[in-house]
């Protein structure tokens, strides 16, 4: 029992390592910018959310809900064995399918919205079962596949959207707002966040964590899943179709990334698909969080949320005249020195096997 | 005629930007270490030489400032890929993570020190590096016009670099052991060679052309350079296994991805392309598309180093 629980902590632990790194390397470049301003300034970073209290705290699970979702996405993927670098690419076709659909099919009333979340997770699904199907069945790399796809879809959306005179504001080069009736609706939380950009969008996105958490860790086809990420050629043998097994792990990567660019596009905060050809950055910023998250979603859900607290924290530093780009250095030096997880790891299990060691030892020389 | 002139002179400022960097990513990939951070490294190097020109502006111009700028990007990619290297040899850190801590690190940084020095995030410079025209190869009838007019000293510099890139794998002692750490280090090591310092000189390697080409985009392309390299390493990695991990066929693919990246930029200003009517967005994703493509057909028996991307562990079995 007692092993048990150091084996499972060694996780968690690397990941708190890793955050009190960055957030010592954030401070230290504070320090050589400014060093008058360089304490404010980081307290800012780890209280500033906190600043307008609750709607702050609204604006924290606004932030949260896209990364929470594209983090789930690398996160899942992981889970089986794949690294799906894909996600800006499925988010923002996702974001176009959902905002296509926002904008056109406006005879849909009260489901108007639901159907163009929908839609949002079929594009994603779309973009993200290619890579699936190469690396079933051509044995292409995952990783560049997926890179590709994130440019392919890129340009699609900026021509789609660009082509398309009901779709697109050339005032503004980008999307137009999408019909009343397709945003998400509040679902109470802006009685419970006052004034803040949150809405029904988070709870979305934590019923898509405790659905795939579910998914992977209570039914056959998800223990299949992740058979295949331990090991292709033994899941083989047991009987397992690793093809089927990779296809349908990276749809539902994809699928969960479109949703992400639909909640986020669909929320009603002016937020249009600019025709700039530049990734998606809640696609990245996923990568962080599912790393950060150890690709456990409840771990990803809580990492989501520390991330979006981070930047919302990073937006007051700008009264201290440091550039808000300091978040995510440290996001970035938390996500290198997580990568050192299984150094920390091994250093863990040998330190506890030395304490067991001893204790042998000690109880030994008692009898 | 001035035309195709024109398209192949445009071709040559992406095109080496893409050849230098997949090269970097060869020598990286042959030595066994797969480096998804050739955008990050091409920010950074790209960063520290930009800012130098504009630093130094007021005093300096022309070729022997551009020189001095090409070895600080060198040398800011090879240290900024040391990262990676530690990460990946050291820690036996999964190599793709460590890469894409590396890529979020270096815009971040790009930006947030660029706003400590001069309060903008765009760095400005004067190019004074063009070449109007060679001195007498630039008289040369058709070859004079695609190669020796207004051109970069830099182009030639990538071109130097395939060669020698192409002699040091194929014919040099430290190619044949770089190459046998990508393909069976454990082979490699019984033989006596030392894995982890070749992969370290592979990554260095990759660091060092990796900024060289965050330079060498910036430079003929910009005035300023903006704190990224528009996902040209990305697609230095896509040239990279477009050419199949050898130098001569990386030269073919940067040659056709730059092709293509420079009808997308300039095909209005050319009546034949725009009367075709295809949009630009085609142009921009054909490079993507035909990798993709290239892909499903050369996967299945993939040139690519055996080793890459699993870390060397000496007591592994």
């Amino acid at each position: 029992m007692n092993k048990k629980r150091h084996i499972n902590l060694t996780g968690p632990i690397s990941s708190v390592f890793a955050i009190v790194i960055g957030l010592l390397f954030g401070f230290i470049v504070l320090l050589f910018c400014n060093a008058s301003q360089a304490i404010p300034g980081f307290f800012t970073i780890l209280t500033g959310a906190f600043t307008h209290g609750l709607k702050g705290v609204g604006q924290v699970f606004y932030y949260a809900t896209p990364i929470i979702l594209t983090g789930l996405s690398v996160g899942f993927a992981f889970k089986t064995g794949l690294f799906n670098i894909g996600t800006p690419g499925q988010f923002i076709v996702g974001a176009f399918g959902a905002v296509y659909v926002g904008i056109t099919f406006t005879s849909l009333g009260h489901v108007h919205w639901i159907v163009a979340v929908l839609v949002s997770a079929l594009c994603g699904a779309v973009w993200g079962i290619v890579p699936g199907i190469l690396k079933a069945f051509f044995n292409v790399n995952e990783v560049i596949a997926s890179i590709m796809m994130n440019y392919i879809g890129m340009y699609a959306v900026n021509w789609m959207v660009k082509a398309d005179k009901t779709l697109f504001n050339s005032m503004r080069n980008e999307s137009k707002n999408v019909a009343v009736s397709a945003q998400i609706p509040k679902l109470g939380m802006d009685k419970l966040f006052p004034g803040s950009s949150v809405n029904g969008g988070i709870l979305i996105a934590i019923l898509v964590v405790i659905i795939i958490y579910l998914i992977l860790n209570k039914t056959a086809f998800g223990f299949e899943l992740r058979a295949v990420g331990f090991n292709r050629e033994a899941s083989r043998y047991a009987g397992i179709d690793e093809k089927k097994s990779i296809v349908f792990s990276m749809m539902i990567a994809g699928m969960i990334s479109g949703l992400a660019g639909g909640l986020l596009y669909l929320a009603g905060t002016g937020k249009h698909i600019e025709v700039v050809d530049v990734l998606a950055s809640e696609g990245f910023t996923g990568i962080s969080v599912a790393l950060l998250g150890l690709s456990h979603p409840i771990g990803i859900l809580f990492a989501g949320i520390f991330i979006a607290y981070l930047t919302a924290g990073g937006f007051y530093l700008q009264l201290y005249e440091f550039s808000t780009e300091i978040i995510d250095i440290i996001v970035a030096v938390i996500i290198y020195f997580s990568a050192f997880a299984l150094i920390v790891k091994s250093f863990m299990t040998k330190a506890a096997r030395r304490r067991q060691a001893k204790r042998e030892e000690k109880g030994g020389k008692g009898e | 005629m001035s035309v195709v002139y024109f398209i192949f002179q445009q071709t040559m400022f992406f095109m080496i930007p893409l050849l230098v960097v997949a090269l970097g990513g060869m020598f990286s990939e042959r030595s066994g270490v797969i480096n998804i951070a050739l955008e990050g490294i091409m920010t950074m190097g790209a960063f520290t030489g930009i800012l130098f020109l504009n630093l130094t502006g007021g005093n300096m111009s022309g070729q022997g400032q551009l020189l001095i700028a090409v070895i600080i990007s060198m040398i800011t990619g090879a240290v900024f890929a040391m990262f990676h290297a530690y990460a990946s040899i050291n820690m036996k850190a999964d190599q793709t993570i460590s890469g894409t801590a590396l890529n979020l690190f270096a815009p971040a940084f790009a930006i947030f020190v660029a706003r400590v020095i001069q309060g903008v995030q765009q760095i400005q410079f004067a190019n004074t590096f063009r070449i109007e025209k060679v001195p007498v190869l630039g008289d040369i009838p058709i070859i004079g016009d695609l190669l020796f007019k207004n051109t970069y000293i830099t182009t030639y510099l990538g071109f130097v670099i395939l060669a020698i890139a192409a002699l040091v794998l194929y014919k040099t002692k430290f190619g044949l052991r770089l190459r046998a750490c990508g393909e069976h280090p454990q082979a490699a090591d019984a033989a006596g060679i030392n894995v982890y310092r070749m992969q370290y000189a592979g990554v260095i390697l990759s660091g060092a052309l990796g900024g060289l080409g965050g330079l060498v985009f910036v430079v003929p392309t910009s005035t300023n350079f903006n704190a990224t390299v528009s996902g040209y390493g990305f697609l230095a990695l896509a040239v990279l296994i477009f050419g199949q991990w050898k130098p001569v066929k990386i030269l073919w693919a940067s040659l056709f991805f730059g092709l293509m990246k420079a009808i997308a930029a300039a095909y209005s200003g050319i009546p034949f392309l725009e009367g075709l009517g295809i949009p630009s967005y085609l142009y921009k994703m054909i490079p993507y598309l035909a990798t993709l493509v290239v892909l499903i057909f050369t996967s299945r028996n993939s040139q690519a180093p055996k080793a890459s991307g699993i870390p060397y562990d000496k007591g592994a079995r």
